[in-house]
């Protein structure tokens, strides 16, 4: 299982670097966001202050979904959808380094956004361990939450449309919580950013292992 | 011989719709056999189903003794399959997709090299993104990860679309050698002229079920079995 994860992690990745979609289109995009946020809510320091970690999840949660439909575009023909199914490759390593490569590129997109918060809202985090492990359990839920649900709706024609309805509200939690979090980082609350840390690691945990029990019947199914 | 594919009174779904609907058919190990067919005639759900990809729901499917309606998983390690589409990855190279194919089955990547190189892809090819290769050399491509698995059962799906004369001739002497080495070989084709002179048997579909059989012009198959009584017309 974890040779394939390797595997596929890797081949996502390397098209990845290839293709640059990552690069010109979700990081784009994701700035975007919260440009056009910052915008909306007017130039008050105060409320762009206070409105920063919220945005910042919010930019992820949609990069989450452009990042996971890229990932099941590379599969999206028929041939590499076959191709997958007779590689050899087990299931649960398919699903892990999807999941892998997905967290990846979310990783990297939030070091971006995190300094776009900076130059563009002026907010400096206090807290940065606190921020950096928020980061990460909610980067691991982000991506196997989106390519389970991105499994799910990769054989339908309607997939691209769909996706974001699935996948949003589920995804909602970690929006909260990791808001909360990084609001406690930003203004040096650590005892009250922790709490919110126990909501990020079990959804973390739980995608991980449902996914790793499901991914074979909804590679079958799609 | 063993039969590497049994199919009695197969039915299969290709998803809420029978593809299958009730095929008989068996193919020997080392064995060709080509099936003809109109559109829509089941030729490639028939290849599909023999790879494990369409569930079997009612009758008798045994591919390389193993139950397709038990768990087909563990067939599928076992077989190749060139579809219509070829299985490769846009962004990577010729290189890169054969040896990805070969890793995924858990196979060393020295048998990489002399995949690529029966198939004459060399050079600035094998280094070449295969979304720049024409449809002929993606095609090749996808028969060198084939060859690199070296699968037991053989499943081409119109292998000679796409191809040039070259390359067909390359495609005949690879089922060849397939078959002389013990492997079956199940291709589709609607050009009978290129793929009968193939195949030991050429049976011919319509309606998901095999309505006719006669030889193929390849060398006679010492032990094949013999057809069941109600596709038997042997030419």
């Amino acid at each position: 299982m974890w040779r394939d994860a390797l595997l596929i992690a890797g081949k996502d990745l390397r098209i990845e670097a290839r293709s640059r979609v990552a690069l010109w289109q979700v990081l784009p995009f994701s700035l975007l966001v919260l440009i056009l946020s910052a915008f909306a809510l007017g130039p008050g320091p105060s409320t762009l202050h206070d409105a920063a970690p919220g945005l910042f999840w919010l930019a992820v949660l949609f990069s989450t979904v452009l990042a996971t439909q890229r990932s099941f575009a590379i599969e999206s023909g028929e041939g590499t959808r076959d191709g997958l199914r007779l590689s050899g490759v087990d299931p649960a390593g398919v699903f892990l380094g999807k999941t892998a490569a997905v967290a990846v590129q979310l990783a990297l997109l939030q070091v971006a956004l995190w300094a776009g918060i900076t130059l563009f809202f002026g907010v400096r985090l206090h807290v940065i361990w606190l921020a950096v492990v928020a980061s990460l359990l909610a980067t691991v839920g982000l991506a196997a939450a989106g390519v389970i649900y991105g499994a799910l709706s990769a054989g339908l024609r309607v997939r691209e449309t769909l996706l974001p309805l699935l996948v949003l509200p589920v995804l909602a939690p970690v929006l909260l919580s990791g808001s909360e979090v990084w609001s406690a980082a930003l203004f040096g609350h650590a005892a009250a950013g922790e709490s919110w840390l126990r909501i990020l690691a079990p959804f973390a945990v739980v995608y991980v292992v449902v996914g790793i029990v499901l991914y074979g019947p909804l590679q079958e199914a799609g | 011989m063993p039969a590497a594919v049994h199919l009695r009174s197969a039915v299969a779904l290709a998803g809420r719709f029978p593809a299958l609907s009730g095929v008989d058919l068996t193919v020997s190990a080392g064995e060709v056999v080509v099936v003809l067919g109109p559109n829509g005639a089941g030729k490639t759900s028939l290849l599909r189903t023999c790879a494990g990809l369409l569930p079997v729901t009612s009758g008798a499917a045994e591919v390389l003794g193993e139950d397709l309606r038990q768990d087909p998983t563990h067939v599928r390690l076992r077989v190749g399959l060139l579809g219509h589409a070829a299985p490769l990855y846009d962004e990577l190279t010729a290189a890169e997709n054969v040896r990805f194919a070969v890793r995924a089955a858990g196979l060393p990547t020295s048998r990489v090299d002399p995949a690529l190189e029966r198939l004459g892809i060399v050079g600035r090819l094998r280094r070449t993104p295969v979304a720049r290769l024409s449809a002929g050399q993606r095609r090749r491509v996808a028969l060198a990860a084939l060859v690199a698995r070296t699968p037991e059962l053989w499943l081409l799906d119109e292998p000679h679309a796409g191809l040039d004369g070259a390359t067909r001739r390359l495609l005949a002497d690879l089922i060849a050698e397939a078959a002389g080495g013990g492997a079956a070989v199940l291709l589709s084709s609607h050009e009978p002229d290129l793929a009968v002179p193939l195949a030991d048997r050429a049976v011919t579909m319509t309606g998901g079920r095999v309505v006719d059989e006669q030889r193929g012009g390849r060398r006679p198959v010492l032990e094949a079995v013999p057809p069941s009584e109600e596709t038997a017309h042997v030419a």
